[in-house]
């Protein structure tokens, strides 16, 4: 029975107990911890449905805008911005990529990458929501244990939901469709409707984080389409190993902590961080997570007397 | 078999650029069935094959099922209605194991409700599916993944897809091709117990004899254009199949 909750108990008592133990900078770096493992998550969700995304930023940026629009426009309380700037912005990501869904690979990689980019320079130009400026002064979530335990619980319920979502016959067709599209056509389901669904929930997930990071900073502005969006959280899914969604998550808790402590290098941080990402990705080309796994699992036989 | 036609094709003309895949191929499939089509390599069985189910638009033609027109249809709404195929090249999820395979085609709309939506119910169907197929209960060749199984495994996945969609009629693009003729004659009784279900069937074959045996009439592809139909025995006594097949065993 321990053999199969430990590796479960594991993250969800890590990330209750942690926010007790840590000092406010090291609370503050566990919410941007939190916030990357759900963009990864998203990325991994969208990439196990055979659609490769270089621009979370997209869905970090509407939930972000959304979230805060509605915060300095209606003067919703965060509590209420927050869940509508979600599903609001999944949607208009969703509705954004609808006509591109069709692409595969890399061709549906470019135009991920190029909408933000593109979003940045509209708002510039017509400076709408603040233009250049941005937001301020947006209402705060109330302290810092709520930021804290709101993320954390997030993360964690993303983490399992999506987890047990792609484990399950639904979760197996998304699958399949990364394996081969014409299969699933011709299994007599409807290939674009699956990618809809899977796009909506990773655009969920990604205007969540958004929307929350939204009213930690009180400010929403350009910065929130910024391409660290995109690719921290696919550095992490790789680093962690894509496909299982813990491995994102993994990934996000070693190099959000990692690139916190390269602080101290100065000018070498991004050198280091660089050359760290390098060795890891071809020492463990598999990624952290299903080697861990696989080296857990050896202890199967083991415990299999006792049940 | 009934005289009411489950399949009308007319004038089915596809061109891939200057070259005409297909010249205006027109027949009709009776219900319940098996229709054999040969000919040799590059003259648009499979064209045919993919213009029928939705995979490749045809440039001009119609295709009827059961008196509907499915002409430029997508693959998936097609499949819906009850009319699967088999690739020739077996196109299995080649990650996920060959039980895990089946459960795609499980929940598709078709057949979603009969299987039952409970977490893990389609895999007993799977399981059953592929045990009719050929996958031994016993071993675990239902449990590998499909990227290590041999062909005749994958072949017998392709079929087993098919089956699980319930069509009424199957179309089998070349699934003899690759096999050994133990596998063949292991896969024949399997097609002849679809038949004796009241499925109709298209049958793509390279392999003349094993298919002269189960079907009932044939069509004979060449240059995209059908230049006979009929009994097999007749059909192979035309002049002009004589000429498209000369210097072949046949």
């Amino acid at each position: 029975m321990f053999y199969l909750a430990f590796p479960r108990l594991l993250p969800i008592v890590g990330f209750i107990v942690l926010p007790l133990i840590l000092g406010v900078y090291w609370q503050k770096v566990l919410i941007s911890v939190a916030v990357f493992a759900l963009l990864a998550i998203s990325w991994d969700i969208l990439a196990q449905s055979g659609m490769v995304s270089l621009g979370q930023a997209l869905f970090f940026g509407m939930g972000a805008y959304a979230s805060g629009v509605l915060n300095h426009a209606f003067g919703l309380s965060p509590f209420i911005a927050i869940p509508i700037g979600t599903l609001l912005g999944g949607l208009i990501c969703t509705v954004l990529l609808l006509p591109v869904l069709r692409l595969r690979g890399i061709y549906f990689a470019m135009v991920t990458l190029i909408i933000p980019l593109m979003l940045v320079r509209i708002v510039e130009a017509t400076k709408v929501f603040g233009g250049t400026e941005g937001l301020s002064g947006l209402t705060p979530l109330p302290n810092v244990w709520v930021e804290v335990y709101c993320v954390v619980g997030a993360l964690l319920a993303a983490l399992f939901g999506f987890r047990r979502l792609m484990d399950s016959d639904f979760g197996l067709v998304l699958r399949g469709i990364n394996d081969n599209d014409r299969s699933v056509m011709n299994a007599g389901i409807d290939v674009t409707w699956f990618k809809i669904q899977s796009l909506f929930m990773a655009g969920c997930i990604g205007a969540f984080a958004g929307a929350f990071t939204t009213h930690v900073y009180m400010f929403v502005g350009m910065p929130v389409f910024a391409l660290d969006y995109s690719i921290l959280p696919i550095a992490a899914a790789v680093v962690g190993g894509p496909g299982s969604l813990a491995g994102a998550t993994l990934g996000a808790c070693i190099l959000v902590p990692l690139s916190e402590v390269l602080r101290g290098f100065g000018g070498l941080r991004i050198i280091l961080y660089g050359v760290f990402l390098v060795v890891f990705i071809v020492a463990l080309p598999e990624g952290l997570f299903p080697y861990i796994q696989r080296k857990y699992q050896q202890f199967e036989r083991w415990v299999e007397v006792d049940k | 078999m009934s005289g009411t036609p489950i399949l009308q094709v007319s004038g089915l003309t596809k061109a891939f650029g200057g070259v005409l895949a297909l010249n205006a191929v027109s027949f009709d499939l009776m219900e319940g069935e098996l229709l054999g089509v040969i000919g040799p390599n590059g003259s648009g069985k499979t064209t045919l094959v993919n213009c029928i189910s939705g995979f490749v638009r045809p440039s001009s033609g119609k295709v009827l099922y059961k008196g509907q027109d499915i002409t430029h249809w997508r693959p998936h709404r097609i499949v819906r209605l009850g009319l699967a195929r088999t690739f020739q090249m077996v196109r299995p999820f080649y990650r996920l194991p060959a039980f895990k395979n089946m459960i795609i085609p499980l929940y598709s709309p078709r057949v979603k409700g009969l299987a039952g939506g409970k977490f893990g119910a389609r895999e007993a169907v799977a399981l059953d599916l592929l045990e009719e197929v050929g996958f031994e209960r016993d071993s675990h060749v239902a449990y590998k993944v499909a990227s290590v199984l041999p062909q005749g495994y994958l072949k017998r996945l392709e079929l087993a897809k098919a089956i699980a969609l319930q069509p009424d009629l199957i179309i089998l693009d070349e699934l003899f091709s690759g096999l050994s003729l133990a596998e063949v004659g292991s896969i024949v009784p399997i097609i002849e117990k679809l038949r004796g279900e009241g499925r109709s069937i298209i049958m793509i074959e390279h392999r003349l004899k094993e298919l002269f045996k189960i079907s009932d009439r044939v069509m004979v592809l060449n240059f995209g254009m059908k230049i006979a139909e009929g009994p097999a025995a007749e059909v192979m006594e035309n002049e002009e199949v004589k000429r498209a097949y000369l210097g072949s065993e046949a």
